[in-house]
């Protein structure tokens, strides 16, 4: 480990300075998902930059038994920093305090275990998740005509009523070449899969390898990228999450690509943003982190302004709405590239939804320690999903399908839910249909 | 610390899952948006559903003599939420309801825990809004802004909460409810009880349910700004737009202090070089009669050496109200401590008090910035400091006395819109005499003898 000085993550005392720009106004109510919901002061960010300072302040010791519950009761969803007058950077107060908690006491208990198996195990986790494929049946049943498995009985902290999407036998880079080629390609990219692309919803990751093609793009997918990271900086666990990026950055280095394109909000922001935040200090990988973040971008941001983007021509009957992933709406400020997408689509109707960027309460893992306030966030979505009379629900982030399925399943009226990338690859397919290409 | 039984009997009455206990819970209601104000762990924190429910909890806090504070959103800016003396604090926010809008009346009916801007999101659809207009909207509970008598951008032409209220349902300090008042436009029936109730700071008993009253929205707006290289020119415009009888719907004003930091902070495009701004925005329902008076206004601001600039469309607009808005966050970028002000003064006179302001900062070496409702005489002072440092700390407050003092001296008030609270209480007898104080306290204790309901704020204890 060459970081020189001591960050946030390593000091949480450090964090002071950014907990005194809170003027404790409040503004962060309006659109907290979790205090809108819980109606507790404690669920707001202001009401943890009071913990935080309580906690430097000796008032109340990390050791407090209900501090796990507090500093956890956050979907790191940045809602409240775009509403933050004074802009406090809320994320790194929540990632410091998650730091210094993990390093004081360890992991959140019930994490421990996943990411025990993430931490540069590989191999483990891969083996895990495909175990999880084969023997999923075991202890889920498949829903005929829903889209995904249902608990049989309930296990640890997975509520039976959640609705879980199918693992995957085969993961998503098993199932393709390292390297895709075209002829006269407009660029190279890297195709950053993410775990639940790999994992959950490799279609989606075919999909993506099909509109790059249609597109003239050259992809590489390679074989030796990781988790990106994200779930175990979140949780505290900074020295995995160091490692997770730097394993990413070499694997990235050796590509050479022109950018590295994302189908995921949460892994796109954490490769263009995180990383920097992660790795502050170290001087061996300062170069490649620059590098690396001002390339990562997500697919629709590639497709629409550093190529040409090929219209697609191939009719998809649906009336389409378009639910933003916090990270890719409030970390990376995209919004508008995936509707583009989305409403060039022949035969699509695209209605607005009434809040779209509102968290859908997924939160990478809150939806499993915190379910009930999860569900809460869930349903207003499903509701605002209800009025636009849609029958495609789409967005750029998997963990927040898995969300938004298992919301449609419990709430909704039967909308498909689905990746907004894969109603383009249909739309590019049913070019042959039509008669077209 | 509270009995053991008293929490199991809140428990009982509002449910478990709606009592907070647990130390890390009770840290976020030790605090409100008041800075330079201690902080104070309640015992416990209950959050009811309905007035039965607030009945219970008051009856079994006057058995057991245990302090009340009745808490919003917690957005107030004179520490009037902040529990002192322990005991519990009743939250309101999940009596949200809003139970009737009756656009035949104009009225619409609410629970005390609802959000001011999802109240005028509601009644939007029937053309009407609810015109007090805090800088919390967004977040403050209607319960909080009629105890505290939020104010606002427009309290020079619609007025503030007092203006609004036209009846209420409150919780005595005995668990006793009483209504009063209703939708009638006129109503001389006993006391003016509301009159009593907003801006009574939570001291009197507990707003449970408000009728409030609507107006139709106006459809037309016309948005301007004045630049002024000289304070005192800026403040003849004021008096000059008031003589002339216009009353501007927003009359902000911005020292060249705020007005340097904003474009700092906020890259909004105001320029450099002048002593002070003045935001005017005037509104009605005819097109003609908008015209006529935002002409006048141009006349006022050029008779008093202000260049124009007038916003010719809706970004335009928007533009300058961004500019406005960031007015306190901006500021509060140059300290880790924000001392808001809201010392008002008569119309006529704030020009005196611009020049004043400016004199205090000098004479403490403080920094202070001024911006506010020129309009209606509401300024707000506002000093940001270290407040680690003891010495400086030393010289706001002194700066903060000698405001206070001046907003007296030509004929004003302590406070246009925060309230008493905390802060202000030591100030007063300034403004009151001890027979004004005295009377406070037997209005206070003829409705909660024990002093059970916010003790500590507003009245000040006599002093033997």
């Amino acid at each position: 480990m060459s970081t020189a000085t001591a960050t946030i993550y390593d000091d949480l005392a450090l964090v002071k300075e950014e907990l005194s720009r809170c003027m404790k106004c409040g503004n962060c109510q309006a659109v907290c998902p979790v205090f809108i919901t819980e109606k507790t002061e404690g669920g707001v960010a202001r009401g943890k930059i009071a913990l935080a300072q309580a906690i430097i302040d000796g008032t109340i010791d990390l050791d407090d038994p209900d501090m796990y519950e507090h500093i956890f009761n956050c979907l790191v969803c940045k809602s409240c920093m775009q509403n933050c007058p004074t802009k406090v950077n809320f994320d790194k107060i929540i990632f410091a305090l998650r730091a210094a908690i993990a390093k004081k006491k360890g992991l959140h208990p019930v994490k421990k275990n996943i990411f025990k198996l993430l931490h540069n195990y590989k191999p483990l986790f891969d083996l895990g998740m495909r175990a999880g494929g084969a023997f999923q049946g075991l202890f889920m049943k498949q829903i005929p005509s829903r889209q995904g498995r249902q608990l049989r009985f309930p296990i640890g902290i997975l509520d039976r009523k959640r609705i879980l999407p199918s693992l995957s036998a085969t993961p998503f880079r098993s199932q393709v070449p390292e390297k895709v080629t075209v002829k006269n390609p407009q660029a190279t990219v890297a195709f950053f899969t993410g775990c639940s692309i790999n994992y959950i919803y490799p279609q989606f990751g075919q999909d993506i390898v099909t509109v790059l093609k249609k597109n003239n793009v050259n992809v590489i997918i390679p074989q030796d990228q990781h988790c990106c990271g994200v779930a175990v900086f979140a949780h505290g666990d900074v020295q995995t999450a160091r490692e997770m990026a730097k394993a990413n950055l070499d694997a990235l280095e050796k590509t050479n690509a022109d950018y590295v394109v994302f189908g995921c909000g949460s892994c796109a922001s954490t490769l263009s943003h995180e990383y920097k935040e992660m790795l502050k200090g170290d001087a061996d990988y300062a170069e490649k982190v620059e590098k690396w973040s001002k390339k990562s971008i997500e697919i629709s941001t590639f497709l629409m302004k550093k190529i040409d983007f090929r219209k697609p021509e191939g009719v998809v009957n649906a009336t389409v709405t378009y639910h933003d992933s916090c990270h890719l709406k409030k970390t990376m400020k995209v919004f508008n590239e995936p509707r583009e997408i989305i409403k060039s689509i022949p035969g699509v109707t695209f209605k607005e939804m009434s809040k779209p960027d509102a968290c859908c309460g997924s939160g990478g893992t809150y939806n499993l320690t915190h379910y009930e306030t999860s569900t809460g966030i869930l349903k207003r979505k499903i509701d605002d999903i209800n009025k636009t009379k849609a029958d495609v629900a789409v967005t750029a982030c998997p963990g927040c399908l898995i969300q938004i399925i298992d919301g449609i399943e419990q709430f909704g009226e039967g909308q498909k839910g689905t990746h907004y990338i894969s109603l383009l690859a249909e739309s590019y397919r049913n070019e042959k249909k039509n008669g077209k290409k | 610390m509270l009995d053991k039984a008293v929490i199991e009997k809140l428990e009982k009455i509002v449910g478990a899952e709606n009592v907070l206990t647990k130390k890390a819970d009770l840290v976020a209601y030790s605090y409100d948006a008041t800075a330079d104000v201690q902080k104070a762990l309640p015992d416990v924190v209950v959050l009811p559903s309905s007035t039965a429910e607030i009945q219970q909890i008051m009856k079994l806090a006057n058995e057991t003599d245990t302090p009340v504070y009745t808490r919003g959103s917690g957005t107030n800016l004179s520490g009037g939420c902040i529990p002192l003396k322990q005991g519990i604090v009743l939250c309101t926010q999940k009596m949200n309801k809003i139970l009737e809008i009756d656009p035949d009346n104009l009225t619409a009916t609410v629970q005390a825990g609802v959000i001011v801007a999802d109240l005028n999101s509601a009644v939007a659809a029937h053309g009407l809004i609810y015109p007090p207009d805090p800088g919390t909207v967004a977040t403050a509970t209607m319960g909080g802004t009629v105890a505290e008598c939020a104010g606002g951008l427009r309290g020079l032409k619609y007025g503030v909460t007092k203006h609004y209220v036209m009846g209420m349902e409150v919780v005595l300090p005995t668990g006793d409810v009483v209504r009063f008042g209703g939708k009638t436009v006129k109503n001389v029936t006993a006391y003016d009880f509301a009159s009593l109730f907003v801006g009574s700071e939570g001291t009197l008993g507990i707003v449970t349910e408000i009728t409030a009253k609507l107006i139709p929205a106006p459809k037309y707006k016309k948005s301007m700004l004045a630049l002024y290289k000289n304070l005192a020119d800026a403040g003849k415009s004021v008096s000059g737009i008031i003589k002339a009888h216009v009353i501007p719907a927003t009359l902000e004003i911005m020292d060249a202090m705020t007005m340097e930091t904003v474009e700092n902070y906020a890259k909004v495009g105001l320029p450099s070089g002048y002593a002070a701004l003045l935001l005017i925005e005037v509104d009605g329902m005819a097109k003609d009669a908008v015209e006529a008076e935002a002409e006048a206004v141009v006349k006022v601001i050029k008779e008093n050496n202000g260049e124009l600039r007038v916003a010719e469309n809706d970004a335009e607009r928007e533009k300058l109200w961004a500019a406005r808005r960031a007015a306190l966050p901006a500021l509060a970028q140059l300290g880790n401590t924000v001392v808001i002000e809201d010392a008002t003064v008569p119309r006529s006179r704030i020009a005196d008090m611009l020049v004043e302001l400016d004199g205090i900062r000098t004479k403490y070496n403080v920094t202070l910035g001024t911006f506010g409702h020129a309009g209606d005489g509401n300024l707000h002072p506002t000093i940001m400091y270290n407040c680690d440092n003891k010495e400086e700390a030393e010289r706001v407050h002194k700066a903060v006395d000698e405001i206070f003092a001046a907003a007296l001296k030509f004929g004003g008030t302590l406070s246009g819109e925060h309230g008493i609270g905390i802060a202000k209480m030591p100030y007063l007898k300034d403004e009151l005499g001890e027979s004004g104080l005295e009377m406070m306290r037997t209005i206070q204790k003829s409705f909660d003898p024990k002093n059970l309901l916010n003790p500590g704020k507003l009245v000040p204890a006599k002093e033997v």
